[in-house]
């Protein structure tokens, strides 16, 4: 490393005199580093990096380096390159990608327009210091920490078609009127969009709660002097002031919304009316159903989609550092 | 890192160059190596030398077949002195990781299936040939077990345990009572359907939720009309599917779609077992491991089987019975004492040790003991006897990309509404079997 650090210096620095201008306050502070913290540091920021670089961006590589190719997954001499053939087989051949294209818009827009603000909602009413306030708090946010396969049986008690409770309750339970809820791909989208809603509402409610302890209580006192209603104060002071947070549920209902996975997973692994796309990467990679080339395709597809609202938080978030 | 760079702040390289060296880097790794790394099997390599054991790796890790398979190992060990280790594996994970597992360090001697899903793995040499095995144990197979345990080189691979066929399932007392005959053709199937249906019962239980079940329905009709071995060529792909022959199948099922539960993709197979047992359906189309859901003994005595009504070929020469058994991988085929293991294995001695443990299943040997075999039992072993070829199942004589990626939603949409779209089906498959 000792051979190129010299060409590793940024220009402006070799030469202190040169720029004296862009000099910031910290750097003299910098320049005291010992010898000894500089391996601190660099090990610091090294094996983080390294790890990441392992664990994050390389699969990541692989994955779009393979969705170019055709391969058995067996012998590394079978790689082919398949060019975009891949990209094509999904768009124009594979019966399930549009409609899991179509159902992950329907989850985002149904997670953004009913199950955040119910979790918004939620929240708003559990930091009235109502009795039992902790009860609910714990009852609404139980869902998010149950397990895979305990959702899948609680669900099941709710939507089965001759014993469940959901029939039961509409009386039709045993009858041939009785709704298949899982099993009638008109209706069963709707069936686990309730269920995620279950689950992302108390993850919302959890956030947004902590959001609400942390505005100013002064602010609503001053919002309440100058002659707002409560309803004002929430929507013009209130809310206006949670701004991180609400970035943070934003990204994160987009986020939850693209690799929405384990509810549909649970009922009918992802077919039948509940295609998703991270349920088909499951299918062509994972397993013996597995087209490598074809899965990192839609992979990528998923990567791609869910860059942009990365990008627009990694944005945000950064944006405002550089302006502080 | 030296100390003469006393602009300190200035010896870390930029972010930029950080990229660009570690991009480089990355690059270099993500190469083959790493990727040969990531597919290498976890199994222990064998311990024992030739002579004195082998390893076995098995997939059968349910408790029953556990112990099942626990029985022949120690069965061939007192009667050779050689030791066996077993290594098992959950069986999802097994089949899920075949492809790392064959190429890492696999057992000697390890669980698979006959049809295509072994033959593949034999066309890309990661299996042993076995002849020398069936030199010995040849005569204790039906021609129709020969044949499914051939490799594509025409070589022997497989050596079969046990197999267990598909066909209607009924309650003995329920027909009896409302007079119903077994079907001996299509037609007869569908008048009787008509008949129950006017009875007030579902004339056909079907559960399609988890998607494979239904395949059982397509591949009797595909062999009823258009033969064993078409349905052999069209699953490994030699026959497209974009044409009359596959169409005339679903034109053919369509008749009988109304017959079949309307619940289908909201149920499982033991849901639709249920049914049966409950009388709500006339028949239901599975394997025999149907039985395993009745477990009160009334029940179960009240059960009948008959195989699939002739539609147009072969009459009822065809029947569906998966076979499960041994193969030797490429390193165990050095191994005598794995082969003496194959050999024990085809066996009625070894056989009868495993059905003692386990006898949902009807072993393959010939002379294995049958003396408590129920007449349901009997009736299976008979039907699969009389076969002339032995079909494993869609989703075992297809690629399994093939199966589960592609056919299962395409006979989901089928049972939904009637429809398919074969030259879609010959598009995927294209591409499909063109990957492997």
């Amino acid at each position: 490393m000792s051979s190129t650090a010299q060409e590793l210096i940024p220009p402006e620095s070799r030469d202190p005199a040169n720029a004296p201008s862009k000099r910031r306050p910290g750097r003299g502070r910098v320049r005291r580093l010992s010898s000894s913290d500089k391996v601190v540091l660099a090990l610091m920021v090294g094996i983080p990096t390294l790890v990441e670089l392992a664990l994050v961006w390389l699969p990541t590589l692989m994955s779009i380096g393979l969705s170019f190719t055709r391969w058995n997954g067996l012998d590394l001499a079978d790689i082919r390159s398949a060019g975009t053939d891949n990209y094509q087989f999904i768009s124009q051949d594979y019966p399930p990608f549009w409609p899991a294209l179509q159902h992950n818009m329907l989850w985002l827009l149904f997670l953004a327009l009913i199950a955040t603000p119910l979790g918004l909602l939620l929240a708003v009413l559990l930091d009235q210091n109502i009795r039992g306030s902790k009860i609910y708090q714990s009852i609404f946010f139980a869902p998010v920490m149950l397990s895979l396969a305990l959702i899948g049986i609680i669900w099941q008690l709710f939507y089965q078609r001759d014993n469940g409770l959901l029939n039961f309750l509409l009386g039709t339970a045993g009858t041939p009127q009785a709704v298949d809820w899982f099993g009638d791909s008109s209706v069963n989208i709707w069936a686990a969009l309730i269920a995620a809603t279950w689950r992302h509402a108390g993850y919302v409610m959890l956030l947004y709660l902590a959001g609400l302890k942390g505005v100013d209580p002064s602010l609503k006192e001053a919002a309440a002097i100058d002659g707002a209603s409560a309803v004002q104060t929430f929507f013009r002071v209130v809310f206006p002031a949670m701004r991180p947070i609400n970035i943070v549920i934003v990204v994160i209902t987009i986020i939850e919304s693209l690799r929405a996975f384990d509810v549909v997973y649970v009922i009918n692994r992802g077919t039948n009316g509940l295609e998703m796309l991270s349920a088909l990467v499951i299918q062509n990679l994972v397993g013996e159903g597995q087209v490598i080339g074809v899965g990192s395709a839609l992979a990528v597809v998923l990567l791609v989609i869910s860059l942009v609202p990365i990008v627009f938080y990694l944005s945000r978030t950064f944006g405002k550092e550089s302006k502080a | 890192m030296a100390s003469q760079f006393d602009a300190s702040a200035s010896a870390f390289p930029s972010r930029r160059t950080i990229l660009k060296t570690v991009g480089v880097g990355a690059i270099g790794l993500a190469g083959i190596p790493f990727l040969a790394a990531c597919t290498g099997g976890s199994a222990p390599s064998a311990t024992g030398s030739e002579s004195s054991g082998l390893t076995f790796g098995s997939g059968a890790s349910d408790d029953v077949p556990k112990r099942a398979y626990q029985a022949v190992t120690d069965a061939f060990t007192a009667k050779t002195g050689k030791t066996v280790t077993t290594n098992v594996v959950p069986h999802n994970d097994f089949q899920n990781k075949i492809n790392s597992y064959l190429q890492g360090s696999p057992d000697d001697a390890f669980t698979w299936f006959a049809g295509y899903r072994m033959q593949y793995y034999a066309g890309k040499g990661l299996l042993a040939p076995i002849d020398d095995v069936w030199q010995t144990v040849g005569a204790n197979y039906t021609d129709a077990l020969k044949k499914a345990s051939t490799g594509p080189d025409g070589k022997m691979y497989f050596v079969p345990n046990y197999n267990y066929p598909w066909g209607f399932f009924y309650r003995k007392s329920l027909w009896a009572e409302k007079g119903y005959q077994v079907p001996a053709t299509f037609d007869d199937l569908k008048s009787l359907a008509t008949k129950m249906k006017a009875d007030g019962l579902i004339p056909i239980g079907f559960a399609d939720k988890d998607g494979w079940p239904a395949m059982g329905t397509f591949d009797y009709i595909n062999m009823r009309l258009n033969g064993y071995q078409f349905h052999v060529d069209l699953c490994a792909h030699k026959e497209s599917w974009d044409q009359q022959k596959v169409s005339a199948v679903f034109d053919t099922w369509k008749a009988l779609l109304p017959f079949q539960d309307p619940g289908a993709l909201g149920q499982t197979w033991q849901d639709a077992a249920k049914a049966l047992e409950a009388k709500k359906t006339g028949m239901y189309l599975l394997g025999s491991f149907v039985t395993q859901q009745f477990t009160d003994p009334t029940v179960l005595s009240d059960i009948d089987f008959f195989a699939f009504p002739e539609i147009a070929m072969e009459g009822r020469d065809s029947v569906e019975a998966p076979i499960d058994g041994l193969l030797l991988s490429k390193k165990g085929g050095d191994n005598k004492a794995a082969r003496d293991f194959l050999a024990f294995l085809g066996t009625p001695e070894a056989q009868n040790a495993y059905a003692k443990v386990d006898s949902s299943n009807i072993a393959t040997a010939k002379g294995a003991d049958t003396s408590s075999f129920t007449p349901l039992n009997k009736k299976c072993a008979d039907t699969i006897s009389a076969a002339k070829n032995i079909s494993q199942f869609f989703d075992r004589d297809a690629l399994p990309a093939m199966a589960n990626n592609v056919m299962i939603p395409a006979l989901q949409t089928f049972i939904k509404d009637g429809t398919i779209d074969v030259k879609n089906l010959e598009a995927q498959a294209k591409t499909l079997y063109a990957a492997q």
